[in-house]
């Protein structure tokens, strides 16, 4: 068979990195972000069959079933997991693509004599190994197979120096000399990194850590383009590298947080030392009558949005309550924090799939100043993203996250299950302010009740 | 390949990713996320190449994983951020984009009819 033409193959890899950047510019807006998925799509489709043209390979049926087995793998779970755990996918899906760029770039090891080729290898070798490790961590942690508290060992930054320090050496070594034994070093104490860098990462500022390592894993996969001498992936991994980079650093100031602070905040200490005990001291608590009545009378309901309510599969009854509420002439918005939910922008996506418009989100400066003439605000299974703590207690995780203002608000009401506090484990003193109100229970068994009673009223 | 030209590439592909993404709405962070992800997926063709060129039994079989892991990534990466991109609607679907959000709202109805 003869292969097609360097010139075609190109060509035909330029018209993909187009397909790529479409794919991007495409979610400026809710109207065009699908069409622009399905031509990013098609262009890795166009991509992969001009990979089949373009270079003599052997193995060919071997390599056709590893392809169906990856996709026979992953489609189903795409198609069925639930959007309460897209970070954990999300983080998966890139810990896999971390682990493929890192052992392309080992096998590739052998076929080079240039160092400067090398050192793209061992780049690309030990930032893949960090991803897939670290993902891997975050799905432990976003799955609480393990705590979500920061993990920490006595002695760990000097381990964590010497793999650093280990790891250099061993790069070193690939560079001068192309050694195998060496290569397989490096992937252990890549591995070895990633676990050391995320495991110490409290819970709340996970979703930061998946697009870090998202950008690092395009940064992987850039470096293998110029081990194989493929401008394709160049290009797609540049531009995933800094859109992850843009991306981890405006949820980073979303959360009043610099990058470095949630990377090696745990180690300095004090900062991560949430109230692990449940306080009994007393709050005002009542029926969903009562809150019916609250929300039935007032002109302006704001609905704050939190995990809690994902977790209780309770998107579709606050989506009812909200239509209900509007169906009296009562003003409802929804107001999201950035990282709602557990990453950021997941509960655009929960209440989406609650086929709730996007038009009635409304994003944190936007709805902020507007509290102030709020009658209600509704939290419903959200703690830390109202949390006071985070301008008042210098001391606590949060300190310095922009919070949903809803102590600005006439009344507010929450929906809990228990005084169990949140994901960041820090008490919320607005849960004993007097103008709150706690209806405790499963966030949508109480919004069925509310549900009920606003209709009856 | 030559260098120079090599680090141009990588400079403009550097602007053109800041560029694009300073525009993303923030509704759509985690589809932004996902679909950046399977982009790196394309990683996939290197782990062919290499699969394709391998010799030896071991370096085939490490190579095989490599395509299996990046086929999950780009396979599932593109089919998940559709998904979460079907559901995003608008209040009152525009008259341009009739067929895609006349189709949504059908879908809709029927889930909201189900959980009443």
């Amino acid at each position: 068979m003869s292969l097609l033409p360097a010139e075609w193959t190109a060509l035909l890899y330029l018209a993909v990195a187009v397909c790529f950047i479409l794919a991007l510019k495409g979610l400026s807006s809710p109207k065009t972000a699908r069409r622009g998925n399905l031509v990013g799509s098609a262009g890795a489709l166009v991509a992969v069959i001009t990979v089949f043209l373009s270079v003599k390979l052997d193995n060919i049926p071997a390599i056709l079933i590893a392809i169906i087995v990856g996709a026979g793998i992953a489609a189903p779970i795409a198609r069925r997991v639930q959007m309460t755990q897209m970070p954990q996918l999300v983080a998966l899906f890139n810990g896999v693509g971390g682990g493929a760029a890192a052992l392309v770039a080992v096998l590739e090891l052998g076929h080079t004599d240039d160092p400067w080729v090398r050192v793209a290898v061992v780049f690309t070798m030990l930032v893949g190994a960090v991803s897939f490790s670290g993902s891997a961590v975050t799905v432990a942690k976003l799955q609480e197979l393990i705590t979500t508290r920061p993990l920490l060992f006595p002695g760990m930054r000097w381990v964590m120096s010497a793999t650093l320090v280990a790891a250099i050496v061993a790069c070193g070594f690939i560079v001068a000399t192309g050694s195998a034994g060496w290569a397989i070093a490096l992937l252990v104490l890549g591995l070895a990194a990633g676990l050391l860098l995320v495991l110490p990462v409290g819970g709340a500022d996970v979703p930061i850590v998946i697009s870090l390592l998202n950008a690092f894993t395009g940064l992987a996969v850039a470096a293998s383009g110029i081990v194989l001498g493929n401008v394709l992936l160049v290009v797609a991994g540049t531009l995933v590298g800094a859109s992850g980079t843009i991306l981890t650093r405006a949820m980073a100031s979303a959360m009043g947080r610099g990058v470095s602070g949630i990377l090696f905040g745990a180690f300095r200490g004090g900062s991560t030392a949430g109230s692990t005990t449940q306080s009994d001291r007393p709050v005002r608590s009542t029926g969903p009558e009562d809150v019916a009545v609250l929300l039935g009378y007032a002109q302006r309901v704001v609905i704050v949005p939190g995990y809690g309510l994902a977790v209780a599969q309770g998107q579709h009854t606050v989506a009812e309550l909200a239509t209900a509420l509007e169906e009296r002439g009562i003003q409802v918005d929804f107001a999201i924090h950035p990282v709602a939910g557990r990453m950021p922008g997941h509960m655009n996506v929960l209440l989406a799939e609650a086929n709730v418009p996007y038009e009635s989100l409304k994003e944190m400066a936007e709805v902020n100043p507007e509290f102030k003439n709020t009658d209600v605000a509704l939290v419903v299974g959200a703690n830390d993203v109202v949390n006071p703590a985070a301008k008042t207690s210098p001391g606590s995780p949060i300190y310095g996250m922009p919070i949903l203002e809803v102590g600005d608000a006439g009344q507010v009401v929450f929906l809990k299950r228990s005084m169990r506090p949140g994901f960041a484990g820090i008490e919320n003193e607005l849960l004993f302010d007097p103008k709150t109100t706690l209806l405790f229970g499963d966030a949508k068994d109480s919004l069925t009740k509310v549900l009920g009673a606003v209709k009856a009223l | 390949m030559d260098p120079v030209t090599l680090l141009t590439i990588v400079v403009l592909a550097v602007f053109v990713g800041f560029e694009v993404v300073s525009k993303v709405t923030s509704t759509l962070h985690t589809p932004l996320m996902s679909g950046a992800n399977a982009i790196h997926g394309i990683i996939l063709i290197g782990a062919i190449i290499v699969a394709g060129q391998a010799s030896d039994v071991w370096i085939l079989a490490v190579a095989l994983l490599a395509v299996v892991l990046a086929t999950a990534n780009l396979v599932g990466g593109f089919v998940v951020t559709d998904r979460m991109l079907h559901m995003f609607r608008a209040r009152k679907p525009p008259a341009d984009t009739n067929t895609d959000a006349g189709t949504g709202t059908g879908t809709g109805t029927g889930t909201k009819g189900g959980a009443q």
